[in-house]
């Protein structure tokens, strides 16, 4: 029964991971151009940057 | 436009401490990933800009500027090479604080999805012991102190948004939704808090956290809802004129946003453009298109000395025009303030969800206290008697409710949505679902607001098409259009006001006004032209402003929905006749003012019935914001856009499609309200029977949540074009 107060508390930490991740990516705004993210994965032209015309063959 | 104008949009660049400018574009046009490849592109390759990102969500571009360089008219023109028209916004509204309230509601349901899950890693084991399984007390113990330890944390953060609202409105002295909410989920930590420590059995700590979790998913779809039907409105406005053209003391043509445009500046209006505040003419000759301003279809000459009034449509010549008023004061000062007094008696409707929660929450809390007295009373003791009155606020928590009409409204609006139709609230779709009478404006409503050719023999057509396809008057336009492709006439002449000249084939010909061609009619009506070879017989053409397509379908809808429709115009008893008969309506008013407009729409209203008015002119903006509810099409002035419940792009059949949306969404709502109602009939009694342990209150929350959720989204499988 003594495992349960390892893996509870670890498995709450993982939890918290997650949370973090979510309220982060909330934060670096990833939810507010869901069409225009899904274009530019798919294009390497898209990727904004300085090193945009290196991408280009 | 002159070509000698310099074009100057800096006003809408604002500058940092750097010199580095921002600008926003709402960029029309872009559809996928390869429109959004070139915009950047073509923007990135103007010279002085720094960076620029598109949002193909929101269609907009924002572009930085390198310190002291870069021109923001170069960009338009840039993007408009590519294909891709382009407005400024206006700095003031473009860069608004970014979306506060939705991230901290995302975070709050983040949490909450974080509690909800993770507390049943505890709670479950306690649920499965309920059931005789072995569990001893110290487990329980310890899996109740795990779910405490998880749960307050998550349920405190998650439930500020409640308790917040809940506070401001005890303040208030008015209880809404919240209230019972908040006391709810309060009241059920503390007990649970007492039980854990007298080691009872009944503990909710994951209810108190499933529920936030549950309410907030429809408190962000309500935020969703009405973020997405406020920038939409605001990319409407920035497409009409927001911006006038500012003749200045060294001769250069600014534009300029139109709140900077003072008494006494200088503005030039060229052909198409719309007139951006009340002015008297200085200079220039033209024809202008009073009918978003009165509803009359027939044009007006303005000469030197004439007053113009702001929305009127420049036709023919380039006018200078010196404002006598500023923006905010150019709407007729009356017209403003009926829409005032309008919005207010609007703002007096009582939404659905506040009409149930003003049923609900005495309810609720008496059969709570009840709970509370009665158990204490038959000799149960205190503490079973608070167990009690806390399974019941549990088990009759608002879930449903609070999902019942946001789920509904977000699937009816962005239903509608995607048909072209903008709802700007979820009170419009409620005040819309209870319409019985239709009252259509006339111009621009069930016409389409621009003249066409009556039926004339095409060799007569042809003989003409060469100046008409010359000329920029929107009659010899739709003769041009009616024509079709051809050959052009040359030394062409523009008399703006009267007409145009050239030369077709060696010999002179005129086109215009009857007198400009030299024809004696007495009765010159304006929707007509006169066209003749010099020293040769003359020929007329008609034009009458026609129905829009699909109008007499329209109107046939709303008939067969059993709604009354009649048509109440500004413009003469004539054209409003025909256009009525045409439209298949019995009922019509013509000459009326826009003050009249009000009073007959508050008439009918008096009388019981609940008044759509559709309208886009100025005329229309006070009956507008006076009607129980109102649409406005795409093409209508600012202000009656601003009026308007719902805005539509496309045909007039949006009027039948949104009423009939509407009143399933209701249905819908209804639905929903009368399942909780049932729901909580029988989880009430058996809350204070005590039958609902933890398990039950948790089984029972969700599930009702779901159902409420599922009907929602029956909407989307109904019948009826998608």
């Amino acid at each position: 029964m003594n495992i349960l107060l390892v893996l509870a508390p670890f498995s709450l930490l993982l939890g918290l991971t997650s949370l973090v991740a979510f309220w982060w990516t909330l934060r670096a705004g990833q939810y507010e151009d869901p069409q225009g993210d899904a274009a530019r994965i798919l294009d390497d032209h898209l990727r904004e940057g300085p090193d945009d015309e290196a991408a280009q063959p | 436009m002159s070509a000698l104008a310099v074009r100057d949009l800096s006003a809408f660049v604002t500058r940092d401490t750097e010199a580095r400018g921002r600008l926003e574009l709402l960029v029309s046009g872009a559809r996928c990933g390869a429109c959004l490849a070139r915009i950047e592109k073509a923007a990135r390759e103007t010279p002085g800009v720094e960076a620029a990102r598109f949002n193909l969500t929101t269609s907009k571009l924002s572009v930085t500027l390198a310190p002291r360089a870069g021109d923001a008219a170069d960009i338009v023109d840039a993007l408009d090479a590519a294909g891709y028209p382009a407005t400024p916004f206006d700095p003031s509204q473009a860069i608004e604080k970014e979306d506060q309230e939705g991230r901290s509601l995302a975070l709050a349901l983040g949490v909450a999805a974080f509690g909800a899950g993770n507390v049943m890693m505890f709670t479950v084991p306690v649920w499965a012991g309920l059931f005789g399984q072995e569990l001893d007390g110290t487990t329980r113990q310890v899996m109740y102190w795990f779910a405490a330890a998880v749960a307050t944390p998550c349920a405190l953060f998650a439930g500020m948004p409640f308790f917040r609202s809940a506070w401001s409105s005890l303040r208030r002295r008015r209880a809404n939704m919240d209230v019972p909410i908040s006391i709810g989920v309060i009241l059920t930590l503390i007990v649970s808090f007492s039980e854990t420590l007298q080691q009872g059995e009944h503990a909710y700590f994951d209810a108190a956290v499933t529920l936030l979790f549950l309410l907030l998913i429809g408190r962000y779809l309500d935020h969703k809802l009405r973020l997405r039907a406020r920038s939409a409105a605001r990319d409407l406005l920035a497409l009409q004129t927001p911006s006038a053209t500012r003749l200045d003391a060294d001769g250069v043509e600014r534009t300029v946003p139109i709140r900077d445009v003072e008494v006494g500046d200088r503005l030039v209006v060229v052909p198409g453009d719309r007139i951006p505040v009340d002015a008297m003419v200085e200079d220039g000759t033209s024809d202008l298109d009073n009918a978003l301003i009165s509803g009359e279809t027939a044009a007006v000459l303005a000469g030197p000395g004439a007053r113009t009034h702001a929305g009127a449509l420049n036709l023919s010549g380039r006018l200078v025009l010196r404002a006598v008023a500023r923006s905010e004061d150019s709407a007729v000062a009356a017209i403003a303030r009926l829409m005032e007094a309008g919005a207010q008696s609007r703002s007096a409707y009582v939404r659905l969800a506040d009409k149930a929660a003003a049923l609900y929450v005495p309810i609720v809390h008496t059969l709570a206290l009840l709970t509370f007295a009665g158990v204490w009373a038959i000799g149960l003791g205190p503490r079973e008697a608070l167990l009690r009155a806390a399974a019941v606020l549990i088990v009759t928590c608002p879930c449903a409710l609070g999902l019942a009409v946001p789920a509904v409204q977000i699937v009816a609006s962005g239903r509608l949505f995607r048909r072209g139709i903008l709802v700007k609230s979820g009170a419009a779709l409620e005040r819309l679902s209870e319409v019985t009478h239709v009252v259509f404006d006339k111009t621009g409503v069930l016409t389409e607001g621009r003249p066409r050719l009556m039926d004339a023999p095409a060799s007569v057509i042809a003989m003409a098409a060469p100046l008409a396809r010359a000329s920029r008057h929107p009659l010899a336009r739709s003769l041009a259009e009616a024509a079709g492709c051809g050959e052009v006439a040359t030394d062409i002449v523009e008399v703006a006001g009267m007409g145009v000249e050239g030369v077709i084939d060696g010999r002179t010909a005129r086109l215009g006004r009857a007198a400009f061609v030299g024809v004696d009619s007495g009765a010159a009506a304006e929707t007509e032209l006169w066209f003749g070879f010099e020293g040769d017989t003359k020929v007329r053409f008609a034009f009458q402003d026609s129905l829009r397509e699909d109008t007499r379908a329209a109107v046939e809808a709303l008939h067969a929905m059993g709604i009354w429709v009649e048509v109440v115009s500004g413009d003469v008893a004539g054209p409003v006749e025909a256009a009525a008969t045409q439209a298949g309506i019995h009922r019509w008013t013509a000459g009326v003012t826009p003050f009249e407009k009000v009073s007959i729409v508050e008439r009918l209203q008096a009388s019981g019935r609940k008044v759509l008015m559709v309208g886009d002119g100025l005329n229309d903006a006070a009956a507008l914001s006076k009607a129980h509810a109102s649409m406005a099409p795409g093409s209508a002035v600012d202000a009656s856009q601003n009026a308007a419940d719902l805005v539509f792009s496309g045909g007039l059949w949006a009027v039948s499609d949104a009423i009939g949306v509407a009143r399933q969404a209701r249905r819908r709502v209804l639905e929903n309200f009368a399942f909780s109602a049932l729901y909580n009939m029988l989880a009430a009694p058996a809350a204070m029977l005590g039958l609902i342990n933890p398990f039950v209150a948790a089984l029972a929350m969700s599930g009702s949540s779901l159902v409420v959720i599922l009907n929602a989204m029956r909407m989307n499988l109904g019948k009826g074009r998608t």
